[in-house]
């Protein structure tokens, strides 16, 4: 074994899988978490601790593994998460933990992710459950919104012995979990949904199909239906679209309506009744973890697929692992390119993109160079299909119906990131809803922080 | 589940529930719509809201088999359920706010075609119990498709209705109607609400404008959540998207862009045809839908 580098993970072959729906990444087996483990030097002052945001004791449970006492590894963990299987999947990483490990100044960091998956997946397979709270205490709480942030919030809040109800706008509980991120990289029936089981057997209830700020009001669950304390963790849901002639037309999709279509409503399934267009040459706008997923499911479907990216491939926000896993499955990088407009035949109908190449300029706000267009470079992509994957902002349907809940101008709840404090008494919030599209970490992150200000500000009353 | 406590036929392919949702039927407005979902497998299928009843918690809905989703739900009985029930979503009718002393200056002017009977009847009804009488305008096809008159000629002030076959009332369409209101009566309104589908709206708008009555129409595109995350229902509105699930569904029909809506409603035509063949003919359906391959 070469102590520099991780021991790899199997997966399943990218001309089989780009086929299919089935996960991607098979994950490590016992021997081979074992056998990882031991790279962990077990540092005193652990580096990959700080780097976690919800700063899940890292060299500890790894320690566990390496004894093979897999359920006290497992207990560990979720003293710290509500969602290992989850964050064993889709963190990233490598600019968190594993980004920080000793480990990875010489070689390659210690695999963290992957023998947190490998410890959760096991819990599951053996039915070990996190610890539910021994003392109830009698305060009611509301969470709104069953993603990350909100689970984790809930979860927390439970095992600290609250009342707590999540209230969730969709049909299924799970939010991005569920509609967002793929079957290939997250199953939804062997790791989501009992990880939310998980949640639900600390006493949490999920009520679904309740749109706050529609059905009902924060206002109102506070002042009659007796919830002492609010966390808001509705997420980013709005889509944005670039503004460019012809993006009305029929084949234009935002990711979110692709995804959600794909993954929520199971529109990949024949015995589903929900429509998805399978379209032949797809073009996807966008760089992010989003335009992967919603590119590797059109190739999934049966697509020639694009992702047409207006910086280079430095730029580009999506994980590294994915934008490796997108290239094996064969989809085409169009990168410095930028769509100028979508053109229609005369039915509606699209049958081209016409885009613009790009070239690096000037570093702009966000430190990366700013892509400036170069005169003259036009050109049409043949296409039947666009989907935008231009990220999503916060819905301000709560926000628009809740009185004293002050926003800022990109309508993302102003909340204190140390306890997710909002401008309301009584009222927390995290995730997106505050920070604008991010991770599924940074928002369970939130929602811990949000848990304990919920409880510090209940315990005061 | 969300237990169906009255199911009805109206008429060919079109159906009427009353279905408990208390949260819904606390605080839902005319104008505004739920999203149903039969089963498991089943689409999340948009309805505007036909009535609701805020003491015993029910709403009512009306829809018309449209494809294999709709076709499913229409065998749901009284005793059955809807798996999930959502609501009330999109925005209220605009009169719904206005101050009510300005309000009964107006004259209003309803247009129901076809289902669209549904969603205008709690309007009027509204504005009934509010002291406003409103003159509706109800057409159908023929007279076994006109849905609801009695229901609607208590709350209208003067119904009129008209059928493509002359079979009742007027003989054609609801325009015609219109222009013999205004044109040949000399009826004044300040605002007509027209809802139907696409292609009588787009023409009761056209009329309209020219005849200069501001006038209010409620789409009914294809969506998915409904609560603004996916944009599968944006029209375009003066040179303006809007997205009809949150901020609509009501819009000034002067500045729709119907050719572009309609044709965006025929998105999934094709795949919903298709699923709406295998339903009904199941194993024995050898092509003819032109998209299976069957027929080759």
């Amino acid at each position: 074994m070469d102590v520099l580098k991780k021991v790899p993970v199997r997966e399943q072959e990218p001309k089989v899988r780009a086929t299919n729906f089935e996960e991607v990444c098979y994950g490590y087996d016992q021997e081979e978490a074992m056998e990882e483990s031991t790279r962990c030097i077990n540092c005193k002052n652990a580096k990959c601790v700080t780097g976690c945001p919800v700063s899940i004791n890292i060299p500890g449970f790894i320690a566990k593994v390496k004894e093979g006492n897999f359920e006290e590894a497992y207990q560990i963990i979720s003293e710290s998460s509500a969602l290992p299987a989850v964050c064993g999947r889709v963190c990233p990483q490598e600019s968190q933990c594993e980004g920080k490990c000793i480990r990875g100044i010489k070689g390659e960091p210690v695999s963290i992710g992957k023998l947190e998956r490998f410890v959760a997946d096991w819990a599951r397979e053996h039915g070990i459950k996190p610890q539910p709270a021994k003392e109830k205490k009698n305060h009611k709480v509301a969470v709104i919104g069953s993603g990350p942030a909100g689970l984790t919030c809930a979860g927390d809040l439970a095992k600290m012995g609250y009342d707590v109800t999540i209230f969730e706008a969709l049909h299924e509980a799970g939010g991005v979990l569920i509609y967002g991120i793929p079957e290939f990289r997250l199953p939804k029936q062997g790791v989501v949904e009992p990880e939310i089981e998980n949640v639900k057997s600390l006493g949490v209830k999920i009520e679904t199909d309740v749109v706050i700020g529609k059905a009902t009001t924060i206002d109102e669950l506070m002042d009659e239906e007796g919830f002492e304390a609010v966390f808001i963790g509705s997420g980013a849901g709005l889509p944005k679209f670039m503004g460019i002639p012809g993006e009305n037309a029929n084949g234009v999709f935002s990711a979110n309506e692709y995804l959600t279509r794909n993954n929520l409503m199971k529109a990949f399934r024949e015995d589903h009744d929900t429509p998805i267009f399978r379209g032949k040459k797809v073009a996807v706008v966008g760089g992010g973890n989003v335009a992967m997923d919603a590119a590797r499911t059109a190739l999934r479907l049966g697509a020639e697929v694009h992702i047409v990216y207006r910086r280079s491939e430095e730029e580009l926000p999506a994980r590294v692992e994915e934008v490796h896993h997108a290239k094996e499955e064969g989809i085409i990088f169009d990168l410095l390119t930028n769509p100028v407009e979508i053109l229609a035949d005369e039915n509606g109908w699209v049958k081209g993109m016409r885009c613009i190449r790009m070239e690096l300029g000037e570093p702009d706000a966000s430190g990366r160079r700013r892509p400036v267009e170069i005169p003259g470079s036009e050109f049409e992509l043949a296409l039947d299909t666009v989907i935008m994957s231009l990220g999503t902002s916060p819905n301000p349907l709560i926000s628009s119906t809740t009185e004293g809940l002050e926003v800022n101008r990109w309508k993302c709840i102003v909340a204190d990131e140390n306890n997710g404090k909002t401008t309301k008494e009584g009222v927390y919030a995290g995730g997106d809803a505050v920070t604008g599209a991010a991770t599924v970490i940074l928002a369970m992150g939130a929602g811990k922080a949000a848990a304990k200000g919920i409880d510090e500000y209940l315990s005061g009353k | 589940m969300y237990p169906i406590t009255k199911a009805e036929k109206l008429a060919d392919k079109i159906f009427l529930m009353d279905v408990v949702a208390p949260r819904i039927a606390k605080h839902c407005e005319p104008g505004q719509f739920i999203i149903a979902k039969t089963d498991e497998v089943g689409e999340r299928i948009p309805l505007t809201i036909c009535d609701y009843d805020r003491e015993a918690g029910t709403i009512t809905i009306v829809f018309q088999i449209v494809g294999a989703s709709t076709e499913r739900m229409s065998h749901l009985q009284a005793g059955d359920a809807f798996q999930d029930f959502v609501g009330p979503l999109g925005c209220p009718s605009e009169f719904v706010k206005e101050d009510l002393e300005e309000l009964k200056k107006k004259k209003y002017l309803f247009v129901a075609g076809g289902v669209g009977t549904a969603p205008v009847y709690p309007q009027v009804k509204w504005l009934k119990e509010h002291g406003i009488d409103a003159d509706v305008i109800m057409g159908a096809k023929t007279h076994d498709m006109l849905i609801l008159e009695e229901e609607m000629r208590s709350v209208a002030g003067n119904l009129y209705v008209a059928t493509d076959d002359g079979s009742y009332g007027f003989k054609g369409m609801v325009t015609g109607l219109i222009e013999e209101l205004v044109k040949e009566k000399g009826n004044h309104y300040d605002v007509c609400v027209a809802i139907g589908p696409m292609i009588m709206m787009k023409f009761v708008c056209l009329l309209t404008k020219q005849l200069e009555i501001p006038t209010i129409v409620s789409l009914n595109p294809i969506m998915v959540d409904g609560t603004g995350m996916c944009g599968a229902c944006r029209v375009t509105v003066g040179n303006e998207v809007k997205f009809a699930c949150v901020d609509g569904p009501e819009f000034d029909g002067h500045l729709v862009n119907f050719d572009e809506a309609m044709k965006r409603q025929q998105m999934y035509r094709t795949e919903e045809g298709r699923a709406m063949l295998k339903l009904q003919e199941g194993d024995t359906h050898h092509g003819g839908c032109g998209h299976c391959g069957g027929d080759n």
